[in-house]
């Protein structure tokens, strides 16, 4: 078996599949239909006539794949059912952002009704992360690939083994055309050199001459490409923690939390939340604008914090030595920043725990002492003055009532129950408090000692994310490339034109890849001057 | 003829790379929620202090030994009502060479021991006071327990309250050879 080859008249073997003979641009016969190239039509230029091959081998499973994936069309439609899925994903928030203790497949049908269970039960709750749809965007990416080889490679052969001396039929077709010209040599000078003035570069061939500029155009749309799927290759590198991590967690104040993905070498310390709101009057230029809102408008949500790193490699349980490796303060947006980390303001539990109560205790006549409970400490009992000793029988950090009576919600200190015994000194009677929302109740009728509450210390807890995103510059760098592209393809415009003689006149064809009505301008001058006929535009005519 | 031959190999070799970094990214994306530990793997090494004030215990220490880690915390009720089930097997079990490591996130001592000394449990109680155990072990729910054989393996990991039967049948998983 042997290729198909096509012989054009000029003696040019062309590939099969050719619509334009790659030397002299004369129209193959037979051939035109692939682009829809009929008889007295302006010729189709794209890709210059060459062979795309994969509109012409379809003969292994390889040549069908590689025919499929290098159309434009499956790259279109591939491209509209990614976007409606994508659009379709954001109807509803996905799993990870739904805010709820729910599971999801309670949440969707309860917050959003029927809608919302057919979104959950088609799994778009988890869209961006599910295999259908990366096959999706990887379908793209390979698309992209291969139409841009399938077509690149064609269009530089043809560009590069442009020939100076084109067939008649070829200068004649194109829109742009001026017919007929009876040229002496001064026109002749005069065109080239005002072709130069405008940059073009001029090649002559036995009295044929072809004039062309920018054509680094017509590689905006794969440079385009390069750009896409350097970006493609970013996302595929953001799954890899070492490139990209994202993590949450909180600390209270005062606290010192081990950062989490980290290997549990950084520790941060949250030494103070500051919260801050608007305030008329400090702020006077902002005085009308809060007369009309309700709420508070806050200002500032800030972190200071202390970043430490292990110095020892410790059994996982041990607090290993730790040295300091930068303080800062992290506000929103604000991040502090550290060895490839990025530590954010992303939570607030404003004045949410008791740090401390402090408590007064007297009998009727003087007071006997006070203590102060320590949520953290949370201490077995306390030595007053005097030897009086204060027992804490038991301690709920987040009290609630259950059948079992009182018991603990959770860990945190967001609403201390506390339960202490006190031995009076003269009657020795032991006698029962149960502190809760902030006040004291005594156990017992006949309890002779007072306990006060004296006074509450809060605290609020701030949530953090730590992210690591290496990937972000190479981003950049697609998405500069892209712009490159667009920019290359949108801004300049391949421009050719070709003076053909005859042997009583002179025929000129022109071709511009974009923007006719600049090419037109552009001819204007020129032509300037010289015996050129107005050319006219043959697609217009029609 | 050679060209064709030509095309062939590098449309073939483009094509199989581009599906070859799809199924990639694929296996990536699947194994990304997928926990590090699971049955089959070692147990990462911890090291905490017992609450009852005898030192330190480390799981590696335990070598030899069936290991029971309990990840448990006071405001977990299910945690709660599965401890009399581990003590009555503990008194059963620990001479044979089966040892129970209650691991509490709780964030006071206060807290754990007042429940430990109500039920007069004597298997050992530390305090995972940073969650850094909590946080090597991937620990989602409480009560999560771990069985670890004799060799340092994960044998079971449950994730849940665990019935009298059932942590009898895997105290059986991972008891040493006499």
């Amino acid at each position: 078996m042997s290729n198909k080859t096509v012989k054009c008249e000029c003696g040019h073997v062309n590939h099969e599949g050719t619509v334009l003979c790659e030397a002299c641009g004369k129209p193959i016969s037979g051939n035109q239909h692939i682009d829809g190239n009929d008889q007295n039509d302006v010729l189709e230029m794209r890709y210059e006539g060459s062979a795309r091959r994969s509109k012409t081998y379809k003969r292994t499973i390889v040549d069908k794949t590689w025919g499929f994936f290098s159309s434009v069309k499956v790259g279109v439609w591939l491209i509209v059912i990614t976007l409606i899925a994508s659009s379709l994903g954001t109807i509803y928030p996905q799993e990870q952002f739904k805010n709820s203790p729910l599971p999801s497949s309670q949440f969707y049908e309860e917050e959003y009704g029927l809608t919302g269970k057919i979104f959950y039960q088609l799994g778009f709750h988890n869209m961006y992360d599910s295999w259908w749809y990366i096959v999706l965007v990887a379908l793209i990416g390979i698309s992209i690939i291969i139409a841009s080889i399938d077509r690149f490679v064609p269009l530089r052969r043809a560009l590069k083994n442009q020939s100076v001396k084109r067939n008649e039929i070829f200068v004649k077709r194109q829109r742009l055309v001026s017919e007929n010209n009876t040229l002496n040599d001064e026109d002749l000078t005069s065109l080239k050199e005002n072709l130069k003035k405008k940059r073009y570069k001029v090649s002559e061939e036995d009295g044929h001459i072809m004039a062309e500029k920018n054509r680094f155009s017509r590689w905006g749309p794969y440079v385009n490409h390069i750009g896409l799927i350097i970006i493609l290759l970013a996302a595929i590198f953001r799954m890899f923690d070492l490139m990209h991590t994202e993590e949450y967690v909180w600390v209270r104040e005062g606290e010192t939390r081990v950062l989490p993905n980290t290997n549990q070498e950084y520790y941060i310390e949250n030494t103070e939340f500051i919260y801050e709101e608007y305030d008329s009057n400090e702020e006077e230029q902002f005085r009308v604008a809060l007369e009309n809102v309700e709420n508070p408008v806050p200002k500032n949500f800030q972190t200071n914090a202390i970043i430490y790193r292990s110095t020892e490699d410790t059994i996982t349980g041990q607090l290993p030595d730790m040295e300091e490796v930068t303080r800062g303060q992290i506000r929103l947006n604000q991040p502090l920043t550290f060895d490839g980390f990025a530590l954010y303001q992303a939570g607030t539990q404003l004045e949410s725990e008791y740090r401390t109560i402090g408590f007064d205790l007297e009998n009727d006549e003087e007071t006997l002492g006070s203590f102060e409970f320590d949520t953290d400490e949370a201490p077995y009992s306390f030595e007053l003055e005097d030897g009086l000793e204060v027992e804490v029988d038991n301690y709920f950090p987040e009290l609630e009532f259950t059948d079992n009576g009182p018991s603990s919600f959770s860990k945190f200190p967001r609403n201390p129950g506390i339960i202490f015994s006190i031995e009076n000194p003269e009657t020795t009677n032991v006698e029962r408090f149960f502190y809760l929302q902030e006040d004291v109740i005594s156990l017992s009728d006949d309890n002779e000692l007072n306990l006060s509450v004296s006074d509450i210390d809060r605290r609020s807890a701030s949530g953090i994310s730590i992210t690591r995103d290496y990937t972000l510059p190479i981003f950049g760098l697609g998405a500069a490339i892209f712009m490159i592209g667009v920019v290359q393809g949108l801004y300049w415009y391949h421009r050719r034109i070709w003076i053909h003689p005859t042997e009583s006149s002179y025929h000129i064809g022109v071709h511009t890849n974009k923007n006719w009505f600049g090419m037109k301008k552009e001819l204007e001058e020129i032509t300037k001057d010289t015996n050129v006929q107005s050319f006219h535009d043959q697609q217009e005519l029609k | 003829m050679e060209r064709k031959k030509k095309r062939l190999i590098f449309r073939s070799a483009v094509l199989a790379i581009l599906v070859g970094t799809l199924v990639f990214v694929l296996i990536i994306n699947l194994n990304q929620d997928r926990p590090s530990l699971a049955e089959g793997a070692e147990a990462p090494n911890f090291k905490l202090d017992r609450l009852d004030e005898n030192g330190a215990i480390e799981l590696n220490d335990l070598e030899g030994q069936g290991v029971m880690i309990n990840f448990w915390a006071t405001y977990c009720e299910p945690c709660k009502e599965e401890m009399p089930h581990m003590q009555e097997l503990y008194e059963e079990y620990e001479d044979q060479g089966i040892e129970i490591i209650a691991v509490s996130v709780d964030k006071n001592e206060f807290v754990i021991n007042n429940f430990y000394n109500s039920l007069g449990l004597t298997f050992p109680s530390v305090h995972d006071r940073n969650e850094t155990v909590m946080e090597s072990y991937e620990i989602v729910p409480l009560p999560t327990s771990y069985f670890i054989n004799p060799d340092g393996t994960i044998e079971r990991i449950v994730k849940g309250p665990l019935t009298l039967e059932r942590l009898d049948e895997y105290f059986q998983e991972i008891l040493p050879e006499a």
